[in-house]
């Protein structure tokens, strides 16, 4: 496998400017000859395609959901950073790279993080001419918050709804694009292979949720904006449609997958109530700008909170990182829930769980300001657990909630087949081993807006025109493979249900493979998947038929892929001998408990390659080289 | 508790349905409604029947995918809930509820309680956006707005376009789902260049998906998850007077 990250020469403010430069460009009269696959409808996918055809390309886009409107990227609550400084606290574009790659632990690409600061302002901007009604203070201007681990406020926020609204901007550059016929839109479609030619994607096979029939789709080039692989855990904070299907099954055509044991553990969640669970529900982490969080200091203290006077109260985040205190980054202050929790000060029925108290804020600030800033939050809160947080603190605990790791790409954000590339949460390029809050928005639509757009146009420049034929053997090959799977999950009729595997899958994952990590864990864990995903394939039971609408049918695919890379999670958990970011391995702290990291011999991506399915998958590195920032411990004391 | 459910079940939009009855035991009142039907929906595959076909996705209340009315009411008995977010604790121990599909002739049945709500995405391509393309645009504080403003817009913008509005609704009236649209741009400075144009394109795409008049009922506003408003129709009402006014005086 070839890894050549592409990265422009020249000082580092200079590399995006020269690159735009230097790459080739397809003329307005050629752009609508090329045609491409766009597969997702998030915040990338949607920005990605209306930009695309805004530019003049046919483009096809595809999403699981009845409408591009529901991608998961709505559910987004606290905000999007960008460099604008508009309150003069000192942001500049430096500053946001500089946390941006010392928030991921220093295992992320410069040159790309770089680049994302660098168009956050313009992200900003086309929101606000697409009609994203941002919050505003009194003199009309557009206001600020500082967000989980910033030291200045760049948060652009709508209320608890920021990636509502901007998803819902991004759908109407779409809806726009496909009124005018420029963008042909397939709902409730599914990819399930991706179609190389010549060893590059010319298309994909995608199966009609409604009608079950499966279909071929063939473009100059593929991209995909699918989202994560936080589902791997069963419960998580994506909504329960999210899926690794697309990534994964382009990872078995050859695409090299970068860091999958990077996952967030985000650290305000609703505590899990019972085994009926079916996902988790974060709170935004804007809370914690004015809710402290607390333990008991004596194990086992079940009084209720009130009765718990201040003095025998933990506040934990403020005595261990003073500087930062509540805002500590995501995966130090989920560590330390857990931390907590372990020690048996844990709250709530199940002991798993912390508060987050809003007391001392109501006091300072009035009921009414606290309502204004977290009113959804505390209504959603309240309508889930039936307590009112007006009056007793959340109880709070960590849940899986973004994934770091994803398909690699190059400086262009194209990966290493030709023609694919990929965007959002699904490519592996910014965040490093941990993203910063507000950060995901942020790339999902830099990407989209900003970055594909340009980068795809040199790869197109780059071959002739059309040249796809859909009834190409490879098109047939690859059809006939997907429906072999499909009638063989069919007929396996077994005794459990898909969900029951995913559940089992999701324990195994959560339990090894979660928050802290140890070498004896991940090796059971790499023993236990291949076993389940073995009686899986003896045992399911998928009812109904394929040529229907089949919910059954739909889970049971995408659970067999879970099954798969959930041991490719583990694998490179298992080689990295090192704690980085979301990635906590017990043996690797220093003697206070914080992550020990390992530059000398883990200062790259890990990027597998699928070796077939007899053969363990291959591990390549690439060597991440930081010019301009100095490698330091992360503290936030 | 123990319930009994009565679902709608329907093979697909060429076929008859009708209600199926369900014994469910050991409901746990801090499930969600769908954690429910997910625990009947293993019950029936353990028992060699296909299990109940719904819409859902994020489970937190904001994708507007899940859709049901639940004894009656569209998003059931809680107001400014979807289902998703509608937990047990609604219910009790031997309740019968009744559980259907949106019911609308835009909106055709798929199967169950699954519905085609594609005709809103038609509204909106139709003209329910700001026809600015990326890049080139003014920087994002040229332009201030009045906070009440940008607050009323915000409320309009909340909008998930799940569709209860036109479950609710005796006439399948889509008006509450496009007048938020309206409000949203034709409040904001961005939106003002178009807002005759896209008023009367939107308003049309809407007549002809089929969705009815409104004839100021609310129950719109009732079930509402986000409790959108409908002084928002009112707003819609306005401007497409003044839309169709302004054109008379063009043409």
């Amino acid at each position: 496998m070839k890894l050549d990250a592409n990265i422009p020469t020249g000082p580092l403010e200079q590399k995006w400017t020269r690159h735009k430069f230097e790459m080739k460009l397809v003329s307005p009269a050629n752009k609508r000859k090329y045609k491409v696959i766009v597969v997702g409808s998030g915040l990338a996918g949607a920005a990605g395609a209306a930009s695309l055809a805004e530019l003049g390309y046919q483009v096809e886009c595809f999403c699981y959901q009845d409408s591009p409107r529901r991608a998961h990227s709505i559910a987004a609550q606290g905000g999007i950073n960008a460099s604008k400084n508009y309150p003069s606290d000192g942001d500049s574009v430096f500053r946001l790279f500089y946390d941006t790659i010392k928030g991921g632990d220093f295992r992320s690409r410069e040159a790309n993080v770089y680049r994302l600061a660098e168009v956050s302002g313009n992200i900003i901007d086309q929101a606000v001419a697409q009609g994203v009604p941002f919050a505003r203070d009194y003199g009309g201007l557009l206001d600020n918050r500082s967000f989980g681990g910033a030291q200045v406020s760049r948060t652009f926020y709508a209320r608890g709804q920021t990636g509502q609204q901007l998803l819902l901007g991004a759908y109407s550059a779409l809806s726009r694009q496909i009124g005018l016929g420029t963008v042909k839109m397939h709902t409730r479609s599914e990819m399930l292979d991706l179609v190389l030619i010549d060893g590059a994607a010319k298309g994909i096979i995608v199966r009609n949720m409604v009608t079950g029939k499966i279909t071929r789709h063939y473009a100059d080039a593929v991209v995909l904006g699918t989202g994560g692989y936080g589902n791997t855990f069963f419960l998580s904070t994506n909504a329960t449609g999210c899926n690794v299907t697309a990534t994964y099954r382009a990872y078995k055509r050859g695409a090299g997958f970068a860091n999958p044991c990077y996952t967030q553990i985000h650290p305000t969640c609703i505590p899990v109530s019972g085994d009926h669970q079916s996902k988790l529900t974060l709170m935004s982490e804007s809370l914690r700008n004015d809710g402290r969080v607390w333990v008991p200091l004596k194990k086992g203290d079940k009084r209720r909170p009130g009765e718990i006077p201040d003095s025998e109260r933990d506040y934990y985040l403020e005595r261990k990182y003073p500087s930062f205190g509540n805002l500590a980054p995501r995966d130090i202050a989920s560590r330390s829930a857990k931390e907590a929790c372990d020690d048996g000060r844990g709250v709530g029925e199940t002991g798993l769980g912390v508060y987050l108290d809003f007391a001392d804020a109501i006091k300072r600030l009035g009921k009414k300001a606290v309502s204004e800033r977290y009113g959804n939050l505390f209504h959603m809160y309240h309508k889930i657990t039936d307590e009112n947080p007006y009056e007793v603190p959340m109880r709070i605990y960590p849940a899986v909630h973004y994934t770091m790791g994803g398909l690699w790409v190059d400086y262009n954000l194209q990966s290493n087949i030709p023609g694919l590339h990929v965007i959002g949460e699904a490519n592996f390029s910014d965040h490093g081993a941990n993203r910063l809050g507000a950060s995901a928005l942020m790339q999902g639509l830099a990407d989209g807006y900003f970055v594909l757009p340009y980068t795809i146009a040199n790869y197109l420049a780059s071959i002739k025109a059309g040249e796809v034929n859909p009834e190409h053997k490879a098109f047939e090959e690859t059809e006939n493979k997907v429906k072999e799977r499909v009638t063989k999950l069919l007929n396996i009729n077994g005794k459990k249900s898909p969900a029951q595997f995913h559940k089992e899958l999701g324990h195994i994952m959560w339990d090894k493979c979660g928050m802290a990590r140890n070498k004896a864990g991940l090796e059971e864990a790499l023993k236990k998947i291949p076993e389940l995903r073995e009686e899986f394939w003896q045992n399911v039971k998928v009812t109904g038929s394929g040529e229907q609408f089949n919910q059954q049918l739909e889970r049971a695919g995408r659970v067999a892929d879970f099954l798969e890379f959930g041991e490719l999670m583990c694998r490179d958990a298992l080689v990295r001998e090192e704690s980085c970011g979301g990635h906590f391995r017990e043996e690797h702290q220093t003697e206070e408990g914080e992550a020990k990291r390992n530059d000398e011999d883990y200062a790259h991506a890990a990027v597998w390659e699928y070796q077939g399915e007899s053969s363990d998958p291959k591990r390549h590195e690439e060597q991440l080289i930081f010019e301009n920032v100095k490698l330091a411990t992360r503290s936030y004391k | 508790m123990k319930l009994a459910l009565h679902i709608w079940r329907q093979k697909d939009s060429n076929s008859e349905g009708k209600f199926e009855s369900y014994q469910l035991d050991q409901v746990s009142p801090d499930m969600s409604f769908l954690e429910m039907l997910d625990i009947l929906n293993e019950k029936l595959i353990s028992e060699d029947k296909e299990p109940v076909a719904f819409d859902h996705d994020c489970r937190e209340g904001i994708c507007g995918t899940c859709s049901m009315v639940i004894n009656g009411v569209a998003h059931g008995p809680q107001g400014g809930t979807t289902t998703c977010q509608l937990h047990m604790q609604s219910f009790k121990d031997g309740d019968d509820i009744y559980i259907e599909p949106w019911r609308a002739t835009a909106f055709p049945i798929v199967k169950d309680l699954v519905t085609d709500r594609s005709a809103f995405d038609r509204v909106i391509q139709a003209g329910g956006y700001v026809s600015v393309s990326t890049g080139g645009v003014p920087d994002a504080n040229a332009t201030p707005v009045p906070k009440p403003i940008a607050d009323l817009a915000m409320d309009a913008a909340t909008c998930i376009g799940c569709g209860a509005c036109v479950a609710a609704c005796k006439n399948s009236s889509a008006m509450l789902f496009v007048g938020a649209k309206v409000s949203q741009l034709s409040l904001l400075p961005q939106g003002q260049v178009e807002k005759g144009r896209r008023v009367i394109k939107m308003v049309s795409q809407m007549d002809s998906e089929g969705f009815g008049n409104c004839t100021n009922t609310f129950e719109c506003e009732a079930v509402c998850p986000k409790e959108i408003s409908v002084s928002n129709i009112a707003r819609l009402n306005r401007e497409y007077i003044a839309a169709t006014l302004a054109s008379d005086e063009e043409s």
